[in-house]
Order: structure tokens, then sequence, then C-alpha cells
């Protein structure tokens, strides 16, 4: 319970976090030259002035700024996220459309990356200076520095073009009209490539994290007695060493939510998902402010709930947490 | 002379100087070996490499010779990254030493800033950034900018927290040093040195950002950038995939060269933390 207190009390205080940055981005937008009204006009293929006059008092953008915000932030209270012109729906309805792609790929991504992270972190700092740690480093190093969208069309080269073993995009194969089980094989088997492409760059991360504090563990105090007492070397690793490891890899999760989100921006264009990162590209480009707005609110909500998420988990690896402070 | 000794102990660090002094031998050598501008049309489009030994690497969709664009685009990237890297790690030093040194309300206020900024996922506030303000290759650099600092803010804060009540600022404070002199006089040349480590991965990540942008075609599309090229050859994967191929591995070993100096330099400056 005093856990959850705890938590609760860090998820309020993200409230004025998240008020702050949509202000911030909401000003911001005002200095965008154009608004939408400009682009639905560009869409429409011009229009006269009289109807861009009804239109821009239709979504209330003859107000004054401050009135403006105000109005949104007030719509927001009622989760209102406003009206996208370009896509012709609610914001909300648009967004929530895009939003279990992006969740899918993130959760995929991240699971991948943690397991595959720790697994090789431990392995490398098991066998640290010899060639599997040389190996796994070397490999960590390279794909971190290699552009994930990048990483992302190389593999569409190889395994979509060339081998024809994975779908080169999309987020199901809308011809065959597939159902239940076979659809949900169908949509694993898009989501292949991007959910790699976007995890082995967090692999690499959580890799090097998980050696180093490995590294730093093993030298504790506690190790050497739990050793000495006999213990075979498994259950010292799994029981002692691996719960204060990880709580570095747990925190990294909060700090990199945000990250991976913008990651999957560039992911979705590569693979065209229809997720929330391409959204947020096409409103860019089609200048569909209120979208935009939208999708920003959405993420900001997405990392505060992740790294609430997060203070749960740390506090069951780390009872300090709940004792302490 | 110590710490240089040290860091040409280390294999990895080498290799990563080699590396960055071949970039950089590029990055000043494209003016010298292609003259002409890299985006001007060369020769017949979708040439493949060593098919021509005037386009050793080959030419793109329009015929514009890869070489060329690769080595320009090692100015553009290494121009991006440092100036980038510089805006970012001023603000995060400003900030990070304003925060801890004062503590209190700034502190509170100023990390709430902070926060909110960690809080927006950094490529979604670039892209807001490149939206309202345009693609040209300055507004892409400062926005870079704009979007990295958060972390070198804490890590400054840090050090500022933990150096600000020593001995010797003690001591300055007695003598009747001002707040300014203090902070940046006495406190920051101290901070300094992990934060300027830090420097080498906001550059890294400030190369694959702007990358990634010029690739979403939203960065300036006038500059030769290895993410342009990327993205011209995507139309053309199916077949010629050696024109994406290519600029990436030039942002991979660029990447991974700034990544090896910056461990280097890490290892280097604290010998006590080498292996992890």
């Amino acid at each position: 319970m005093r856990v959850l207190a705890l938590a609760g009390r860090r998820l309020a205080a993200s409230i004025p976090t998240l008020f702050l940055i949509l202000i911030g981005v909401f000003l911001l937008l005002q200095l965008a030259p154009g608004d939408t009204v400009d682009a639905m006009m560009a869409q429409m293929g011009g229009g006269d002035a009289t109807t861009a006059k009804q239109l821009r008092e239709f979504y209330g953008l003859d107000l004054t700024v401050g009135a403006q915000l105000a109005n949104y932030l007030w719509r927001l209270v009622r989760l209102d996220l406003g009206f996208s012109a370009i896509y012709g729906k609610p914001v909300a309805t648009v967004i929530a459309e895009r939003l279990p792609a992006t969740l899918l790929l993130m959760t995929a991504s991240l699971s991948l990356a943690f397991f595959f992270g720790l697994i090789l972190g431990v392995v490398a700092a098991r066998r640290v200076n010899r060639w599997q740690d040389t190996l796994i480093s070397t490999l960590g190093l390279v794909f971190y520095a290699m552009p994930t969208f990048w990483f992302g069309l190389m593999a569409i080269v190889v395994f979509a073009i060339y081998l024809q073993w994975l779908p080169a995009g999309g987020y199901e194969d809308i011809t065959v009209g597939l159902t239940g089980l076979r659809r949900t094989l169908d949509i694993a088997r898009h989501l292949t490539l991007p959910t790699l492409t976007l995890g082995l760059f967090y692999m690499a991360i959580y890799l090097r994290i998980m050696r180093g504090s490995m590294l730093e563990v093993l030298n504790l105090d506690f190790v050497r007695t739990a050793r000495a007492k006999g213990m075979d070397e498994t259950r010292v690793i799994v029981r002692h060493v691996l719960r204060n490891a990880l709580l570095p890899m747990v925190t990294l999760i909060g700090l990199q939510a945000g990250t991976m989100l913008g990651g999957s921006v560039v992911v979705e264009s590569v693979f065209s998902l229809p997720g929330l990162g391409r959204l947020a590209y096409e409103s860019v480009v089609q200048r569909d402010l209120n979208t935009l707005l939208g999708i920003v609110f959405v993420s900001a909500l997405l990392v505060i709930v992740v790294n609430f998420i997060v203070d749960l988990l740390y506090a069951r690896l780390d009872p300090r947490i709940t004792t302490g402070t | 002379m110590q710490v240089l000794k040290l860091y040409l102990r280390s294999p990895p660090a080498i290799i990563g100087l080699v590396l960055l002094v071949l970039v950089v031998a590029a990055a000043l050598s494209a003016d010298w070996l292609y003259p002409r501008d890299p985006l001007a049309l060369a020769g017949r489009p979708l040439l493949w490499p060593f098919a021509n030994p005037r386009f050793p690497l080959g030419t793109d969709n329009s015929g514009r010779d890869i070489a060329a664009q690769i080595f320009h685009g090692a100015r553009i990237s290494l121009l991006i990254g440092l100036v980038a890297t510089t805006i970012s790690v001023m603000i995060g030093i400003t900030v990070g030493a304003l925060a801890g040194y004062h503590g209190g309300w700034v502190d509170t206020a100023l990390m709430r800033i902070t926060e909110a900024f960690q809080t927006l996922p950094n490529f979604l506030l670039l892209l807001v950034l490149v939206a309202v303000f345009g693609s040209t290759i300055t507004t892409v650099t400062l926005a870079i900018g704009i979007v990295s600092w958060p972390a070198s803010a804490r890590l400054t804060r840090a050090e500022f927290l933990s150096l600000r009540n020593r001995e010797f600022v003690q001591a300055g404070r007695t003598l009747g040093l001002k707040d300014a002199k203090l902070i940046f006089g006495e406190i920051l040349p101290n901070a300094l040195p992990p934060v300027i480590v830090y420097a080498s991965v906001v550059m890294a990540i400030a190369i694959l950002l702007e990358s990634a942008l010029a690739f979403l075609k939203l960065s300036d599309p006038n500059v030769a950038s290895w993410g342009n090229l990327i993205g011209v050859g995507r139309d053309v994967l199916r077949v010629q995939w050696y024109v994406s191929a290519i600029p990436g591995v030039a942002i991979l070993i660029t990447v991974l060269a700034v990544s090896l100096v910056g461990q280097g330099l890490n290892d280097a400056l604290n010998p006590r933390l080498k292996g992890r």
C-alpha cells in the first residue's frame, strides 16, 4: 500500500509537468506560419476569404491566444482533444485508432531489448575481458551507432526483398481478411522487422548498463559472503546479483520511454505502420496542429504512465524504498 | 600527458580515434577532392559502385556522385554534431549550475522545466520545432541542441550539489566572492570533466537525430546530408540498395568513432571506473 501511495504522489507531481508541456507546445505552435484552416483550404484547392473566416470562427481560431489556450486546456480536462480538420474526425478518435500499433511495437521492442540486453549483459559480465565479452560489447556498440531507420531499410532488403521471409511493411494483410489466431499471427509477422529495428538499438543500451551494474555488484561484500557460504554460482547470480543489478535497468526503462516513442516515428515511417509516430509525421507535413498537440499530450501521458509502473517495479525490487523515505 | 598515455592503452579508444581522424579528413578534403557542387548532376543515374572509375561509389537516382555526397556529408554531420552539442551542453551547464548552486525554488523551477523536456519524446519535440521554424540547416541544428540538453543539466546539477559545500567553495565564500565568480570560476572547472565526456554521447545522438530527420525529408534538402541520401535511396531500395547502404555505413562509422573516443576519454579520466 505504501508503495502505491508513494507512486501516487509521484504521479500527482507530474501533473504540473504535463501542463507545462502543453502550454509550452501550444504557444510554440502559435508561432507556426499558417493554421489548420490554411491547410484545409490548400487541400480543397483554394477558397474565398469569407469561407476561411467562417471556418476560423467555427474552430475558434479567431479568438486571442490566451482565450484559445484556456479553451484548449478546459477541453483537455474533459478529455476532448478537439477536431482534426485533415482527417475529418475528432483527434481523440484518430489517436485511438493509431495507438494500438504503437503500443504493440513499443511493448514488443522493449521486451526484446530488456530480455536480450539482460542476458547478453550477464554473459558479458561473467566472461569479462574474454572473447565472449569482446564480441557482445562490440555488437552492442555497432547496434548503438547504427541509425535505426537504416537498419530497418537493410532488413527490408535482406528479409523482405531477397529472402522474402517477411513482409516489407504494413500492419496486417488486409486483402485476405483474416480473423482470430490467423490474424494475430499475421500481425506478428508484420511486426517482426519493426520490432527488431527499434529493439536492437535499445538492447545495445541495456546490455551495456547491465554489464556495468553486474560488474559493480559482483564486487560487493554480500556476493563474496554468499560464495563463501558455498552457494553455487547460478544461485548467487540469480538470487543476489541479478536483483541488485536490475535496478539501473529498470530506471532506464522510465528514462527511455520518451526516446522510444520518438524512435517509433522513424520506424513506423520505414515500415508504413499505422501508428502514433507516423501520425505525428503526417500531421507535421500536413500542418494539422490540433492533432499534433493531441499526440504530444498522449505521448507525455504515456511516458508518465510508464514511469508510474517503473516506480512500482522499483519498489518491489528494492524494499528499502518503501521503508525509507 | 598522463591522460594521453592512459587513453592510448585501450585498443577500442585507438580504433575510435583512427576512425574519427578518417572522418575529419574526409570532411576537410571534401572541397579539394570534389570541388563541384555535390548535389549537381555528374553522370548517368544509378551506376553501381566500381562500374565506372569516375564514380567509385556509384551515382544515385538522379545521377549525382555518391562519393562526393559522402565526403561533403561528413562536413555537414560533423558540423551539425559539433554545433548542436555545444548548444545543448551550454544550456545544460547553465541550467544545471544555477539549479545546483542556488537550490530552493530556483532548483525546483528549473528541474520542473527539465522534467517537462524529458517527459516529452525528444524526436516529437524536434518535429514540432521543425514544423514551426522550418528546416534550414541553422534551425535544424538549433532544434537538435534544444531537445537534447536535459541530461547534461542533470549531470551538472548533480556535480554542483556535491561540490557546492566543499572547503574550497566555502573558502571562496568567506573571501566574499560573488555568486557568478564562485559558479564559473571555482565550481564549474571541477564539475566540467564528466559533462565534457558526456558531450560525446550528445554528439552521437545529435548526428543520429539529424540523419533521421533528413531521412524523413524534414531536414535541409539543399545540403549533401547522409540522411538525405538514404532517403533518396529508399525510393530505389528494391534493386539499387547500395544508394541507401553506403551513407548508412558512413553514419555508423562516425557515430561509432565519436562514442569510442568518448568512452576512451572517460576511461582515461576516471581510471578507477575502467572496464565498466
